[in-house]
């Protein structure tokens, strides 16, 4: 699995909160990401594990480079609710040999289709809301794997009161449980496009 | 006898006289053009009130990471990039309500322009872009979708090819965006429904801002490709 912790070092990303910044929800989110997976016995490929700046140009390479079953591309984010999902809005394509590298998630898309299915279904079951969505960004765009954007927004009700903030661990923990089991799930279906 | 001083005085006096009854003629002479030239500039024409007509505005909403089609009824000119741009800046003003289901501060200010240019080449998007060519099978073409416009009376006949739209965005709406993959999202598709609802030529839509090309909205959604107008289905 390659996790990527969006932002970082001079790219704060977006501000949450009074004093917050999302590269730090990012980053925290993927360790305790990794943590669970590696724990399952999953080999994980993380594109930065501190507070620095990586290129978005390097991210996705050190995701290729890796071979992964699956990538993920951490976020978070003050608005909407619960944990957004994003596959590439790319339509799919066939798979060549040599992809063009900002377009080379189009082989992908379908099985990242797949991926948002199997991370939906997983969290769905740990009683999170899920919005799924298409969407298109730079990083997610040049990944040669199955690629879904996981942004992670607080829990509210639905009289929309936040009910678990973003720093929350206990949601934080409940989050990433779900992906870890979605994802030892998915190691099973191969890495085929 | 008269002095010679005085008579010196005299004529210096006559002189500045003469000079300073010129110089007066010639400031009349000037302050009369102004004149004339105000009268010219001056409205000859009662100023022109743009009919009112139904706009389809596709809003979107964060809570569900929906779009959602309102009709309103606006007054809109004829000419189509001055109409889209006053679609949009409705939208936005929609979005900077202090109750907005899909909050971001600006206002109708934040579009600074809407070219509409007709589409390079049609024929070969996918070279072009290939993300923007190929959409999936369940979803018609723009161009596919365009309706042939006739020709109105007393205007040239315009083809009914299909256009692409630049939405020119200003720096402080970049700026004040709130950031995050869906609520960038929302607000691009929502830019590119509202604008192919009510200009349904429009079929591909790119962004610039303050007139240059940016990487991204607010650090997520790219805003180096181009979009297709038709990405975004509205709710009814």
């Amino acid at each position: 699995m390659a996790l990527d912790a969006a932002h970082g070092g001079d790219d704060l990303g977006g501000r949450l909160g009074d004093n917050q910044a999302e590269k730090d929800i990012a980053l925290a989110f993927s360790m305790r990401l990794r943590s669970l997976l590696e724990a399952r016995g999953i080999p994980v490929v993380s594109t930065r594990e501190s507070d620095v700046t990586v290129e978005w140009n390097r991210r996705a390479e050190v995701a290729n480079h890796a071979n992964a079953q699956a990538c993920l591309n951490l976020h978070a984010s003050e608005s909407g609710s619960g944990v957004h999902l994003f596959v590439s809005n790319m339509a799919p394509a066939e798979p060549m040999r040599f992809a063009a590298w900002k377009t080379a998630q189009a082989a992908w898309v379908t099985r990242s289709l797949a991926l948002a299915g199997t991370l939906n279904s997983a969290l769905l079951q740990a009683g999170m809301s899920v919005t799924l969505g298409r969407t298109a960004l730079p990083v997610v765009d040049s990944m040669a794997c199955p690629a879904v954007a996981v942004e992670i927004a607080p829990e509210r009700d639905h009289d929309k009161k936040v009910t678990a903030q973003l720093d929350d661990p206990d949601y934080q923990a409940r989050v990433a449980e779900a992906l870890a089991a979605a994802l030892l799930s998915w190691r099973s279906e191969g890495r085929q496009p | 006898m008269i002095p010679r001083y005085q008579v010196v005085l005299l004529s210096l006096l006559l002189l500045a006289s003469v000079v300073m009854s010129v110089v007066l003629w010639q400031l009349r002479e000037r302050a009369h053009q102004r004149l004339l030239v105000g009268q010219d500039s001056a409205p000859t024409q009662a100023p022109e009130v743009a009919p009112t007509v139904q706009a389809t505005l596709v809003v979107a909403s964060d809570s569900d990471n929906s779009l959602l089609a309102q009709v309103q009824t606006l007054p809109l000119p004829q000419d189509p990039g001055t109409r889209a741009r006053i679609v949009l800046g409705k939208l936005m003003d929609i979005y900077a309500a202090p109750d907005a289901a899909h909050p971001v501060p600006g206002g109708a200010s934040s579009v600074a322009q809407v070219f509409l240019l007709p589409v390079p080449n049609p024929a070969s998007n996918e070279v072009a872009d290939p993300k923007a060519a190929k959409p999936p099978s369940d979803q018609p073409r723009a161009a596919d979708r365009t309706p042939a416009t006739p020709a109105s009376p007393g205007k040239n006949p315009e083809p009914a090819s299909p256009q692409l739209a630049v939405v020119n965005l200003t720096s402080a709406f970049a700026a004040s965006h709130p950031s995050g993959i869906e609520t960038e999202t929302l607000t691009l598709l929502s830019i590119c429904a509202t604008l192919h609802a009510n200009l349904p030529r429009i079929s591909q839509v790119r962004f610039l801002v303050d007139g240059q090309p940016r990487a991204t909205l607010a650090g997520h959604a790219d805003l180096t490709r181009s979009y297709l107008a038709t990405e975004a289905v509205p709710r009814p």
